[in-house]
């Protein structure tokens, strides 16, 4: 047992630093630093960099396009991208459609949509939730009626984040709805483009234009983009569900939030000291950090035991619940560290005009930011059902 | 003993509470923030007119109601609840609170005004750097023959883009963060001299940084003594931080049952999600909040009349328990609400956003902490 890397880790470790040093755009770093809404085309700069140096899908089989790294590379290099402070690749492709359809797919599916999941054509979003079916997903009722060799869709799914990008959506249906709830659901892959479909915004609390309703009406789905057997379909979202799970934890991005949190705290006045000599500041940091690095070991036994060949259980449910914790903790500390200065609203108005400035930087993004991180602990499953996941399937209760 | 509403004070507050009701209801209000000028004026000459409660806290001599904290409790108390962007804070209790102590000439002539709804008064003390202390100030104010000459630049003033008046702190003396050199200036918002970038707040009012450029004002606009005015900005920044605290409460009383009437009717597994256990505490947990608040708002705004260490204590140790109470309840209340609770179109996020920055609002629970330990725990 140690927890030293490996000279060929060490190694792997300064490619990895070196690479994002020498690619990442820099136009994307000044935008995230301005706080700015990101463009599609700013997501996908990044992904198609990756794409091109085959690194944008970490944990895919090589004979999909993964670059072939072990559990430890993928910690690594989480942590480097974390480190540099890039924008995340989106999930919805890469780590959720992508595995299942390797997974439970047919040859043709895998030839038609891996490639085009990995190069960042086709940008996908998840149709799970409805109105009426959240944390009970399984209640869903979006209906798809069989005709011929097609799918005939009807029903609304909401919260589907960026949809309003989204080229192509995985959704789950109801294809029996005389089965038992779990035992009537098909998983199908719907062209967004396809007639009958409207995608309508939801602007959160922040401002953000991020979620959206998604309405499907006689919408037409051949049967041929059916993932797995029909009424199975709830295989493949639990499968998937226990992947959105892991990465969760997001530690590397939270230390790269302790940092930043402690640049503010530096800069920030508090009497004739900066904020951060703040007693109580000050201890707030440390048991932040405390608490991350609970939850980093936590990770890092978890990836051990998933190298060995085990994999993600229950117990990454724990990590969601922790990781979103501190995520929410971190945007708290934020928006106390900055003061008066967490009141103004930025959103359409100029700032980077020749105006004044309102504020230092680093605060206007505080508030926006802080209220949009509520919706950690709600979404991916709530940190209740999260909680109930361990009560019944790790303590047996 | 006796924490109950005299029949004045309990028509106050049901005239109020029907008239909001019946006026300002959520998607009024949302019209009024994104128009231009963020806010209806009409309802401010309504409170004024229709209902004359803008004279509550005033002594009848200036044609006010005779009340004072407890008046001024109840009213922010009904804002809260309706989340109004009304500056009653700023204009009555700050404003009106100011120029009732020193009295005089001034207070004379813009108590009448306040009362009728004329003069609408911001409160420009906090600076850039001076984070939640009162007396840390770069903004100066030169003696120029018989007026003063102000110079500096004053952070986040709430409601100063609607103001007819700044109520302004600045240093005619001393270092940067000394106690004495503090002088309290009330200048007319049009003056010469004062500059303003406007914007809109996360919680939905309008603010500005304030500019003075050599802003010349006459020797009436300083309140007070010349240098001494720090009790007098401490004073009435208690009696705004209790009046804060009554908000407070009509904010988090509308988190908790806007939150419980939702879990009721909220159908997840085949019932009510108010039905599963650990819902229910946290429901429970936010009533005890919603409780507390009330109680410690009482207890702070009936001390406002004691010696100043006692009343400072006092309303630091309800503003600190009353801000984790704002953060629970918010929190609560948006988790509990799941996916909707963060929406921009549902009321209750901007209950969230206001609890959020009421927390902060002159002095965030770490800051009113710090500020008990030193009056109440010396060593
Ligand atoms: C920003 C954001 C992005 C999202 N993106 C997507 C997306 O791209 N695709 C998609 O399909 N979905 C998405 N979701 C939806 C998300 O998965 C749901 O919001 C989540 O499952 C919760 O469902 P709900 O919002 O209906 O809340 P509800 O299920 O109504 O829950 C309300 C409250 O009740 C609690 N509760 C419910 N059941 C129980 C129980 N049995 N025991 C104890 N407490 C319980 C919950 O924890 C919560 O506090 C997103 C949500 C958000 C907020
Ligand atoms: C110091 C002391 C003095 C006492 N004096 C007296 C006395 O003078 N006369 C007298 O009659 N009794 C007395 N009691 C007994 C006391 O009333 C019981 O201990 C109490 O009612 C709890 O019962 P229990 O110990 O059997 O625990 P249990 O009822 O078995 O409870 C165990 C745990 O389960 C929880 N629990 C139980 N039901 C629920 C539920 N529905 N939902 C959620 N959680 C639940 C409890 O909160 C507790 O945490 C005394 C107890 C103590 C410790």
């Amino acid at each position: 047992m140690d927890l030293e890397f490996s000279p060929a880790d060490i190694a792997f470790r300064e490619e990895a630093r070196a690479f994002i040093a020498e690619n990442y755009p820099a136009h994307l770093r000044a935008k995230a630093d301005e706080g700015e809404e990101l463009a599609k085309e700013d997501f996908l700069a990044w992904h198609r960099i990756l794409a091109e140096k085959g690194w944008v899908a970490p944990a895919w089989p090589t004979q999909y396009g993964g670059p072939g790294w072990t559990t430890t590379q993928r910690y690594i290099w989480s942590e480097e991208l974390a480190r540099a402070d890039t924008i995340p690749i989106m999930p919805f492709g890469i780590n959720m459609v992508g595995p299942v359809i390797y997974t439970f797919g047919t040859a043709e599916q895998k030839a038609r949509f891996l490639p085009r999941i990995l190069s960042g054509d086709d940008w996908w979003c998840q149709g799970y939730s409805e109105p009426g079916a959240g944390s009970d997903l399984a209640s869903l009722r979006t209906r798809a009626v069989r005709d011929g060799d097609h799918y005939i869709v009807n029903g609304q799914k909401t919260w589907t984040t960026l949809a309003q990008h989204a080229d192509w959506g995985f959704f789950l249906v109801r294809t029996d709805p005389d089965a038992k709830q779990q035992e009537g659901i098909s998983f199908l892959l719907i062209d967004m483009k396809t007639p009958g479909i409207t995608v309508r915004p939801i602007i959160t609390l922040g401002g953000e234009h991020e979620v959206n309703e998604v309405w499907l009406e006689d919408v037409r789905v051949p049967v041929e983009n059916r993932i797995y057997e029909e009424n199975k379909g709830w295989t493949c979202a639990k499968f998937l569900l226990a992947h959105e799970r892991t990465g969760i934890a997001g530690v590397a991005r939270s230390k790269r939030g302790v940092e930043r949190i402690k640049t503010i705290a530096r800069a920030e006045m508090d009497g004739d000291r900066p904020l951060i000599a703040n007693a109580f500041f000050k201890r707030k940091i440390a048991e932040l950090e405390m608490d991350l690095t609970a939850l980093e070991f936590t990770e890092l036994r978890t990836l051990a035991s998933e190298a060995a060949g085990r994999g993600p259980g229950p117990e990454s449910s724990l990590l969601k619940i922790k990781g979103t914790e501190i995520q929410q903790r971190l945007t708290e500390l934020a928006l106390e560290a900055v003061g008066h200065y967490g009141a103004p609203y930025f959103r359409g108005f100029p700032t980077g005009d020749n105006a004044t400035p309102i504020g230092p930087d680093y605060a206007h993004r505080a508030a926006p930011t802080y209220f949009n991180g509520r919706k950690t602990s709600i979404y991916g499953g709530s940190n209740e059902i999260q909680r109930n996941i361990i009560a019944k399937m790790v303590l047996g209760l | 003993m006796d924490f109950s509403f005299n029949e004045t004070q309990q028509m106050l507050r049901d005239t109020l509470a029907r008239y909001l009701a019946d006026t300002y209801d959520f998607d009024t209000r949302r019209k009024w923030i994104a128009g231009e000028a963020g806010r209806d004026p009409g309802i401010w000459r309504a409170l004024a007119t229709e209902l004359g409660i803008l004279g509550a806290p005033f002594a009848e001599a200036h044609g006010g109601l005779g009340g004072g904290a407890v008046e001024n409790m109840i009213v922010m108390e009904q804002l809260g609840e309706a989340i109004a962007i009304e500056p009653y804070l700023q204009t009555v209790v700050i404003g009106g609170g100011a120029l009732k102590a020193v009295g005089g000439a001034v207070a004379d002539s813009v108590i009448p005004q306040i009362i009728a709804g004329d003069a609408v008064i911001a409160f420009a003390y906090a600076e850039p750097q001076g984070r939640y202390e009162l007396s840390n100030l770069r903004t100066t104010a030169r003696r120029d023959g018989a007026g003063w000459v102000l110079n500096g630049h004053k952070a986040v003033v709430y409601g100063a883009p609607w103001a007819t008046h700044l109520l302004v702190t600045a240093r005619t003396g001393g270092g940067q963060r000394d106690a004495d050199g503090i002088g309290l200036f009330l200048v007319e918002a049009n003056r010469p001299g004062i500059v303003r970038r406007d914007y809109p707040t996360v919680d939905g009012f309008r603010a500005s940084e304030v500019y003075f450029e050599q802003c010349a004002v006459g020797a009436e606009a300083l309140l007070g003594g010349e240098g001494d005015a720090l009790p007098l900005i401490e004073q009435v920044v208690d009696e705004a931080v209790a009046a804060l605290c009554a908000e407070a409460t009509g904010v988090m009383r509308r988190l908790h049952t806007g939150t419980m009437d939702y879990a009721k009717q909220r159908k997840q597994f085949g019932r009510a999600i108010a039905d599963f256990q650990v819902l229910q505490h946290r429901l429970v947990d936010m009533f005890m909040e919603v409780e507390q608040a009330v109680s410690m708002t009482l207890m702070a705004t009936l001390r406002l009349g004691l010696p100043a260490a006692e009343r400072s204590a006092a309303v630091s140790q309800a503003k600190a328990r009353i801000g984790r109470g704002l953060r629970f309840t918010g929190q609560s209340a948006v988790q509990i609400h799941g996916g909707i609770g963060i929406t921009d179109e549902l009321a209750i996020g901007h209950y969230f956003k206001r609890a959020t920055m009421i927390e902060g609002q002159f002095g965030s629970v770490d800051h009113h902490l710090a500020r008990y330990e030193a009056l109440a725990l010396a060593d």
